[in-house]
């Protein structure tokens, strides 16, 4: 149902106002004039208003539909691409996870002293309207599409405001992430091709493959291609080592919007179109994505114990907790598929948060080496006590969003008999998340200070536009924690209606095989 | 045979539409008119030179655009007896090589200002160029399609050495002269074997005007399996393959590329391709249909190995124009992909066309941006280093050329390749989709690698040379502007371009 109403123009300018004045930032040089820092301000501020708008008027009833739907020709209609617009409950809680963690980078980057902060700002924007506008699509092409508009602005942002080594990590994350696209590109248009539908759209393919699904082994063999594909973009084990060296080389608030908005790209991907289209693969894939989810959870994490460097570690931690959101699509399961949503919702507010924080530390102390700091409590109590909160929320604490999504797929995991055994081990991985996380605080904040005495005098508590963005990430975190209904309940209709498909029943039946035996 | 009687010849002077090519009589006039103006006022004649050339070819382009009727493909209507073959398809591409030429004159009026040579020669021979690309692309004959062949390969052999005083330039004229006569040759003895076997009257379909696609089509579909027809099919693609600059006849490309004065080097990387992929095109959907079985195999091997070789030996090259033409050697073979899924998908057709259009923005506004760098023929990496600080305008024109090259979404390469990768998957051809994602992947590689050695300064500031700070021209931002906008607008709304039907 495509109606071209108020909220679905509001949705189309959330993608189109940041990309405008990406452009209108790029032709300008001048950074000190109050008309730039405007448009800036308003580029990032309008998708977050959108965004809150629309949740308020979000529809929840409408599951299996989409609400605010806006479609467009864009002259391949041949090929049935049109910009088709709209979000349902999977992508609603992404698209304002883009939105809130956008406006934290956004502002943090226009008051971070970087030269040439006109271009940086341009590229922040135009990759702000590309996440907006992949949690938006409804077309496959489109949401593809917009999920490239991030590749060559991350590889800009880190090949010039990036840390040391910036040139060969830019190279190598953007082949990789081009191999992991092209491969994924291969999987969307074969899925377009083998369906017989003539059309891109998540809604038409939706309906037509529920009537006429395709043949198991060709659903198995697009599976693989978007689980690799979008697997690399996740960084699957062990398609992971861009991740950890990227986000340590990124500049904050490149970071922030990579790490935790644009690797749920893959994810939201596999949710909203490996899983309900392609039911089956889902099944025969199930035991690959396991032993590598749990390479990721178990080796990553071991490896990340290893870490001194802040960002490194940060960056590798990152890597890890994917290793749980795909655990949780292994389960098949309503319960774990709509945990994955929950800890990509959270755990993106997190690392953003952490990102943003490890920034400011490295501001304070001039060094990431973790075993060269010390004591900062003391003089940054407010910056000690929004880290402490961020490392206990990406730990698992209760109170925080991640602890939603974790207890979720590990009650998943354990419901089925034959996913029983995984529990332990994941659990495990959340010791290790503990060990090292507090083992940061504590060599960070706690205990006697290594900071030489001249760089020590200058350190300041948090100054307001650090805390400003602090604040509002953290804020997402409490209330996906201690209310996480919100969110939930659509994403339980919404799964609901996708469960009732043939192909997906299935292969939740072969996940759960005992359940059929009890009745 | 018929008596030749008047009636006859007057049904054979019906088809003489002249009408039908005029824009191409135009350009000749042109042409000759431009040796007219050098010779009555030399010294009025720079100015008068280069803007009568341009009218002459934007003139024809604006009649074409306006008297173009695409929505269906149409059969096409033959005339000059048999000679010539309009369609959608030709018009396309006569709009095609009137831009390309149109853009080439205006990177060299801004290349041979102030410079030793003569400057009149090389638009007329630009023009003649783009005369015979137009007659080339509408050949329904085998003679017309030698003789427009010819016409642009000898006209070429000048400008690729027309900087006589630079042994560079001699030397890849040499190179491109050897190597074209071989492969005309090779193309010509193929011509007539096809020629011969199809005038022997055992065979069935034999037929006397046997150069003449239709005829030729006739024959071949009956005796596909015949091994003389086989053998003239190969030796015909062989001199085509080495026009687009495939492997295994790749060999001239780096060094002409290189040697070649820039609009030459721009012309040859996008017309010369151009015409070539038109030809091939036309002749697989048209006379070598029914060979497929032959066709689809060796044209597969050639494409995967020039996306290979292309792609690996791009990565070495230090300097740029080199590193141009080995892409360029990937790109044909990509195109390549394209026409082996155009036997089974026709609209496969279209997406060829669609990728040359994108490639020849990226290629001209890539080649522009060099232009602004002086007339040293050995470009390298490291001129590049600060540009962004040099011109900021043209450093974006560069990233999205060399972007849109790569197949970078939102620019127009993305879209031209994703078009290819759908007719490639509905063709089946797996192994060609694997390798051509192999090829793009590596070539992000020096493509980017070029763009990172434009932006990424050191954290140096200290203030660039005023000297060496690239001031443009109004003319010059309209001109780059609007080869930028049409990157970026094919890119986000490809149906401005009507070619797919």
């Amino acid at each position: 149902m495509t109606v071209l109403d108020s909220h679905s123009i509001l949705l189309l300018s959330a993608i189109c106002i940041p990309f405008l004045m990406g452009l209108y930032a790029l032709l300008c040089s001048n950074m000190q004039s109050a008309p730039l820092k405007s448009v800036c301000i308003a580029g990032f501020a309008w998708p977050l208003v959108v965004a809150i708008f629309l949740c308020t008027q979000f529809d929840a009833s409408l599951a299996g539909d989409y609400n605010f739907q806006l479609r467009l020709p864009t002259g391949l209609e041949q090929v049935g691409i049109y910009l088709h617009l709209g979000l349902n409950a999977i992508s609603m809680p992404l698209f304002c996870l883009a939105a809130i963690v956008g406006a934290a980078a956004g502002y943090y980057a226009l008051h971070s002293k970087a030269e040439r902060l006109h271009l940086y700002m341009a590229l922040l924007l135009i990759m702000q309207a590309g996440l907006m506008g992949t949690f938006a699509s409804i077309d496959l092409f489109f949401f593809y599409f917009f999920h490239e508009f991030a590749l060559i602005p991350t590889f800009i942002m880190i090949g010039i405001w990036g840390g040391p080594d910036r040139k060969s990590v830019a190279m190598e994350l953007t082949i990789y992430l081009t191999l992991g696209a092209l491969i994924s590109l291969i999987g969307l248009i074969a899925l377009y091709l083998e369906s017989g539908a003539d059309t891109f759209s998540m809604i038409e393919l939706r309906s037509y493959l529920a009537a006429n699904p395709i043949l198991e082994t060709v659903q198995s063999n697009l599976f693989a291609l978007l689980l690799f594909g979008f697997g690399i973009l996740v960084s699957l084990f062990p398609f992971h080592s861009w991740a950890p060296k990227g986000y340590a080389c990124a500049p904050s608030s490149a970071a922030m919007l990579h790490a935790g908005v644009l690797k749920k790209f893959g994810l939201y991907g596999l949710l909203q179109i490996a899983v309900p289209l392609l039911g089956s693969g889902l099944g025969d894939w199930s035991t690959w994505l396991i032993w590598l989810a749990l390479g990721n959870v178990l080796i990553i994490g071991l490896i990340t114990l290893a870490q001194k460097d802040l960002k490194l570690m940060l960056g590798y931690s990152s890597v890890m907790h994917m290793g749980y959101a795909f655990l949780g699509l292994a389960t098949a399961s309503i319960v774990g598929l709509g945990g994955v949503l929950l800890m990509m919702l959270a755990h993106g507010l997190s690392v953003a948060l952490l990102f943003m924080l490890s920034t400011c530390v490295y501001h304070r102390s001039q060094s990431f080496d973790m075993s060269a700091m010390g004591g900062l409590a003391q003089r940054a109590p407010v910056l000690a006590a929004f880290f402490v909160a961020a490392t206990m929320a990406s730990i698992g604490l209760p109170g925080f969003g991640n602890f939603w999504g974790e207890f979720a797929i590990f009650a998943a995991l354990a419901e089925s008999e034959a996913t029983r055994w995984i529990t332990p081990l994941a659990a495990i991985g959340i010791i290790i998340s503990a060990i090292y996380g507090l083992r940061a605080v504590a060599n960070i904040f706690l205990g006697s200070s290594k900071i030489p005495n001249e760089t020590a005098e200058s350190i300041v508590d948090l100054k307001f536009h650090e805390k400003l963005p602090a604040v509002v990430l953290f804020a997402g975190l409490l209330l996906i924690g201690c209310y996480p209904k919100i969110v939930s309940d659509a994403v339980d209709s919404e799964l609901q209606q996708v469960f009732k498909t043939p192909p997906v029943a299935t292969a939740q039946a072969e996940q759960l095989p005992q359940l059929d035996s009890s009745h | 045979m018929e008596p030749i009687t008047a009636d006859f010849l007057k049904q054979l002077a019906d088809t003489n539409r002249w009408s039908a090519i005029l824009p191409e009589i135009f350009i000749a006039c042109v042409a000759l008119a431009l040796l007219a103006i050098e010779m009555l006022s030399p010294k009025r004649a720079g100015y008068w030179v280069v803007r009568t050339s341009l009218l002459g070819l934007l003139l024809p382009l604006a009649y074409l655009l306006m008297t173009f009727t695409c929505t269906e493909c149409s059969a096409g209507d033959v005339l000059f007896s048999g000679l010539l073959l309009q369609s959608d398809f030709s018009t396309i591409m006569r709009c095609f090589f009137l831009v390309s030429a149109a853009l080439v004159t205006y990177l060299a009026a801004r290349y041979l200002k102030g410079s030793e040579w003569a400057k009149t020669e090389f638009f007329v021979l630009v023009l003649i160029i783009a005369v015979a690309m137009m007659l080339l692309v509408q050949s329904h004959h085998f003679v017309m399609f030698f003789v427009a062949l010819e016409t642009v390969t000898i006209a070429f052999y000048v400008l690729v050495a027309y900087c006589r005083t630079r042994v560079l330039s001699l030397e890849a004229g040499l190179k491109y002269l050897v190597m074209g006569a071989l492969s005309s040759s090779i193309l010509l003895f193929g011509i007539v074997l096809l020629y011969g076997v199809a005038g022997n009257t055992a065979l069935a379909g034999a037929s006397p005007d046997a150069l003449n696609y239709t005829e030729l089509k006739q024959f071949i579909e009956l005796n596909a399996d015949n091994l003389l027809v086989k053998l003239g099919v190969l030796m015909v693609l062989a001199g085509i393959c080495f026009k687009i600059g495939a492997v295994p006849f790749q060999i001239w490309v780096p060094d002409v590329y290189q040697g070649a004065p820039l609009p030459v080097t721009a012309y040859l990387a996008v017309a010369s391709k151009a015409a070539g992929f038109s030809v091939l095109l036309q002749l697989v959907t048209g006379p070598f249909a029914g060979m497929s079985e032959i066709l689809v195999p060796v044209l597969s091997v050639i494409a995967i190995v020039s996306i290979l070789f292309g792609n690996i030996a791009a990565v070495t090259q230090g300097q740029v124009k080199r590193v141009l033409a080995f892409s360029g050697i990937a790109h044909a073979g990509y195109l390549l992909v394209g026409v082996v899924a155009a036997f089974y998908v026709p609209w496969a057709v279209y997406a060829v066309l669609f990728y040359l259009c994108t490639y020849l923005v990226a290629s001209f506004s890539v080649m522009n941006v060099l232009g602004f760098l002086g007339r040293d023929e050995s470009l390298s990496y490291d001129d590049f280093k600060q540009f962004s600080r040099k011109s900021p305008f043209l450093c974006t024109l560069l990233t999205c050329g060399l972007g849109s090259l790569a197949g970078i979404p939102p620019l127009g390469g993305f879209i031209a390749k994703l078009f290819l990768f759908i007719a490639a998957y509905q063709a089946n051809l797996y192994i060609l989709l694997l390798v051509s994602i192999i090829g793009v992947v590596i070539s992000i590689y020096y493509y980017f690698s070029w763009i990172r050695i434009c932006l990424f300064t050191e954290h140096s500031l200290h203030a660039i040379d005023e000297k060496s700070v690239i001031s443009l021209r109004r003319r010059d931002y309209c001109v780059l502007g609007s080869l930028l906008f049409a990157s970026l607008l094919l890119g986000l709304y490809p149906g401005v371009l009507p070619i797919i039907p």
